[in-house]
């Protein structure tokens, strides 16, 4: 029977894959790839990697969803200056891509089997970070420099794209709500927030022992801001604006000072001292969800567009 | 697994001062805003100097590499940082050009726009200290995954500054490098994936340690250096570079093509060197060699045909690049003798830094110009070395070492390669390095003809240019050219830290 559902399942993602591909009508191949996602979701979920599936979910299907329908939006109407790729341009794609696909068949397929895993030992290690969830013991003990570095990765990507403003308006306000707010879109961004908050926290909070974490609350919390934003509820902030400042540069800062501390006060940098491991960890997500939140918000919102209130 | 593989050295915190404390200021500057950017950045530059410096002084007096466990988690579980000889000297050149570039920038945003920070300068000084921290965390990674961190770090710190000035072809050309960069991180990581699929560890000293003969290494790696390539701009993969760092600022362009370039190909070294198979390695290094040789041919032909200045310098990047590639299968070593025994070894790793140091200068003396004249056509350029000698004469000391004239680093380098090439029995790798650098003299001499011409009109600066600015350019072109007082042989701080890794070819 769950042979069957997976079947289905890949049969699903392969056609969705294909039709996305061949889809000429730019809005629906947007709205197959969004679904791809979800799928791709349940397809992790398969795989016994929930904390995947919700990352998957949540950027995939949802992030990159919001990004692609709005740079179409933005896109559509105007004359298209490029002209479409040649048959020979795809042909090339085409065979790139099977073949990367072919060799990566190939060399799963040769593995050994069972497979070296470091999981037993990022199982066993668990106990000296006091954490339930061996992702986030990944993530944030034994791996937490590359952690650390991806959120300032995450902050770069937000400087480019404020970089890209015009220079009198640069550190204004970015402009989100469409010219017309549908109905429906301003009854929910009344409604979902209170909801959406409050699964965003949980799922912070539960990240130290089960599936969630950071990235994912911190995406749920953005998608709820993004809303209230889109609806003309309340307008996005100046980039200067302080408080947003606070907020994207917090969960870093943080971060680096806890890790220094660790060298002063534990084994060495990003080393926590013992039985502190957990509470530590946690004041370092909580701060980082919101500094996920607000960039990821952000950065959707795009580069200013208005002077700053001064 | 090997209990001994890693163990923090005394002076390996310096490693990750290295790579943190240039985030430490991004975050610094994001929170205190715009005026006190240029502030910030010159106290981080002048640690990060000193800190670079201390790196090198420790490697040298202890004669073995530093290492950090960070966190304390050993690997496989966690992360290591290591520095050895190699990666001593890639710090050491980084921090010379990312401070002369620095103090240049400093000098010419103060030229423009005083002493608050706009929107260009404040992204400049932002992107270039998190460009050191990922250049950093790239010569001292010791994990495949980390590795790619740092790449995106890089990726991410570099595509902004190609398009600073904020014109739509500069964001075209931004694009285009991104997307360049991004495929090029995605066939990284999938191979990344299947190396820990076939062997549960991600640790570069580990996986030296292992017999490596599986298929799915030799794909993995494929995969990996192929992506790479497309960061590195070999040729054919080359497309994105000349538009991207001829439209950049001067600075951020004399980054560009002098360091972040680098950083890919000191991974695919290490992949090929460390990690790759024997026999699939002298392949590659075939392979790679064929393409470094087009590189130099066809992109010191392009050059030559440039009417711009600054597109006629990203060119030659392309081809000074290609030496690089031809340094794998020269030095492949042998049984007696280990791949960073060669005289290759000691030739590639100069022509790097030579490369650096000289096309850095170069940059900033076209900033320079550009500055001063408004424009980089070279035909409407004539006698501009009266108005600008010591420009001119950066641009000429710099050409040296391009074209490997002594004494020079280029020169020394291009020797070391050409003897190579010659006992190796590569007579077409030895004629490719006389041509390129036959074509570097060509292009070189058309812009110092331009300089020392005698126009009828002979052209006058829109504004004077502070004698700073010029002198940043002359440093970096000095620098290139003492390096050609190393003695021409195998180069003792290359060495170090090296023999305690597996031998190519042992069982």
């Amino acid at each position: 029977m769950t042979l069957l559902l997976d079947l289905a399942l890949v049969a699903w993602l392969l056609a969705l894959a294909v039709h996305v591909v061949v889809q000429r009508g730019e809005r629906s191949a947007i709205i197959a790839f969004l679904a791809f996602g979800l799928l791709l979701g349940l397809a992790w979920v398969r795989l016994a990697a929930p904390d995947v599936a919700l990352t998957e979910i949540a950027i995939g299907g949802g992030g990159t969803g919001i990004l692609l329908l709005r740079a179409e939006a933005v896109l559509r109407g105007r004359g298209k200056e490029e002209e479409p790729m040649t048959r020979a341009g795809k042909l090339a794609v085409a065979v790139g891509c099977a073949a990367i696909s072919a060799g990566l068949g190939l060399a799963v397929l040769s593995f050994a089997s069972p497979a070296p895993t470091l999981a037993p030992a990022a199982a066993e290690a668990l106990g000296a970070t006091g954490l339930g969830n061996p992702v986030t013991a990944v993530l944030l003990a034994y791996r937490a420099l590359d952690t650390l570095l991806e959120k300032i990765v995450v902050l770069l990507a937000l400087i480019g794209v404020w970089s890209l403003a015009p220079d009198g308006v640069w550190d204004g306000a970015p402009e989100v709500k469409p010219a017309i707010v549908p109905g429906p879109l301003t009854y929910l961004a009344r409604i979902l927030p209170p909801f959406g908050i409050v699964i965003g926290v949980y799922m912070f909070w539960v990240g130290a022992d089960a599936p969630g974490g950071t990235f994912q609350a911190g995406t749920v919390l953005a998608a709820m801001w993004l809303l209230v934003m889109m609806a003309g509820l309340k307008p996005p902030p100046d980039t200067s604006r302080p408080l947003l400042v606070l907020a994207l540069t917090g969960g870093p800062a943080l971060f680096l000072a806890i890790a220094f501390l660790g060298s002063i006060f534990a084994e060495g940098f990003l080393a926590y001292p013992e039985g502190l491991a957990k509470p530590l960890i946690v004041a370092i997500e909580a701060a980082l969800t919101l500094s996920v939140a607000a960039a990821l918000a952000m950065l959707v919102a795009g580069p200013a567009r208005k002077a700053p209130a001064r | 697994m090997t209990p001994f593989a890693h163990a923090t050295t005394p002076g390996g915190f310096l490693l990750v001062l290295a790579v943190i404390l240039p985030v430490c200021a991004v975050l610094a500057i994001f929170a205190c805003g715009p005026r006190s950017a240029a502030r910030i950045a010159m106290t981080t530059l002048a640690a990060g100097l000193a800190i670079a410096i201390a790196i090198a002084v420790e490697l040298i007096a202890s004669g073995a590499a530093l290492s950090y466990v960070v966190g304390a988690w050993r690997p496989p579980l966690g992360i290591a940082l290591r520095a050895d000889g190699l990666s001593g000297a890639m710090l050491v050149m980084t921090a010379l050009v990312v401070v002369t570039v620095g103090l240049f920038a400093r000098v010419q945003y103060g030229l423009h726009d005083g002493a608050g920070g706009g929107r260009a300068q404040t992204t400049f000084w932002l992107m270039l200290l998190a460009l050191w921290s990922a250049l950093n965390a790239v010569f001292v990674g010791e994990d495949l995954f980390n590795l790619y961190v740092a790449l995106e770090l890089l990726t991410f710190a570099a595509v902004p500054l190609v398009c600073l000035d904020g014109r739509a072809e500069t964001v075209k050309a931004a694009l285009r490098y991104l997307l360049f960069a991004l495929v090029g991180s995605l066939l990284y990581l999938l191979g990344t994936g299947l190396i820990y699929g076939q062997y549960g560890t991600l640790d570069l000293l580990t996986l030296s340690r292992l017999s490596r003969q599986e298929p799915a290494l030799s794909a993995a790696l494929a995969l990996m250096i192929v992506g790479l390539l497309a960061k590195a701009a070999l040729f054919p993969l080359h497309l994105w570079l000349p538009p991207a760092h001829a439209g950049a600022p001067a600075p951020a362009s004399a980054v560009l093509s002098a360091l972040v370039v680098k950083a890919p190909v000191f991974l695919i070294l290490r992949l090929v060197l460390d990690v790759a198979p024997p026999q699939a390695a002298a392949i590659a290094g075939q392979l790679l060699a064929v393409l470094g040789a087009a590189s130099i041919l066809f992109c010191s032909v392009m050059a030559l045909r440039q009417a711009r200045l600054k597109l006629m310098i990203a060119y030659s990047t392309v081809a000074q690049i290609g030496y690089l590639f031809i340094v794998f299968p020269l030095a492949a070593g042998s049984a007696e003798l280990p791949p960073w025994g060669t005289i290759a070894w000691t030739g590639g790793a100069l022509q790097l830094v030579s490369h650096a140091l000289a096309k850095a200068a170069m940059f900033l003396a076209a900033g320079v110009i550009a500055e001063a004249f408004g424009h980089d056509r070279i035909a409407d350029l004539g006698g501009f070395g009266r108005a600008l000698p010591l420009s001119a004469a950066a641009f000429g000391l710099a050409g040296l070492s391009l074209m490997g004239i002594p004494p020079s680093g280029g020169f020394v380098a291009k020797c070391l390669l050409l003897t190579a090439a010659v006992i190796e029995g590569y007579p077409w790798l030895a004629a490719t390095i006389l041509a390129g650098g036959l074509l570097a003299g060509g292009y070189v001499f058309r812009v110092i003809d331009t300089a020392l011409a005698i126009p009828a009109v002979p052209v006058a600066p829109r504004r004077p240019v502070p004698r700073r600015l010029e002198l940043a350019a002359l440093a970096l072109a000095v620098a290139a050219v003492l390096l050609g007082l190393v003695p021409l042989r195998p180069f003792g701080l290359l060495q170090i830290g090296r023999d305690g890794l597996a031998m190519a070819g042992l069982p």
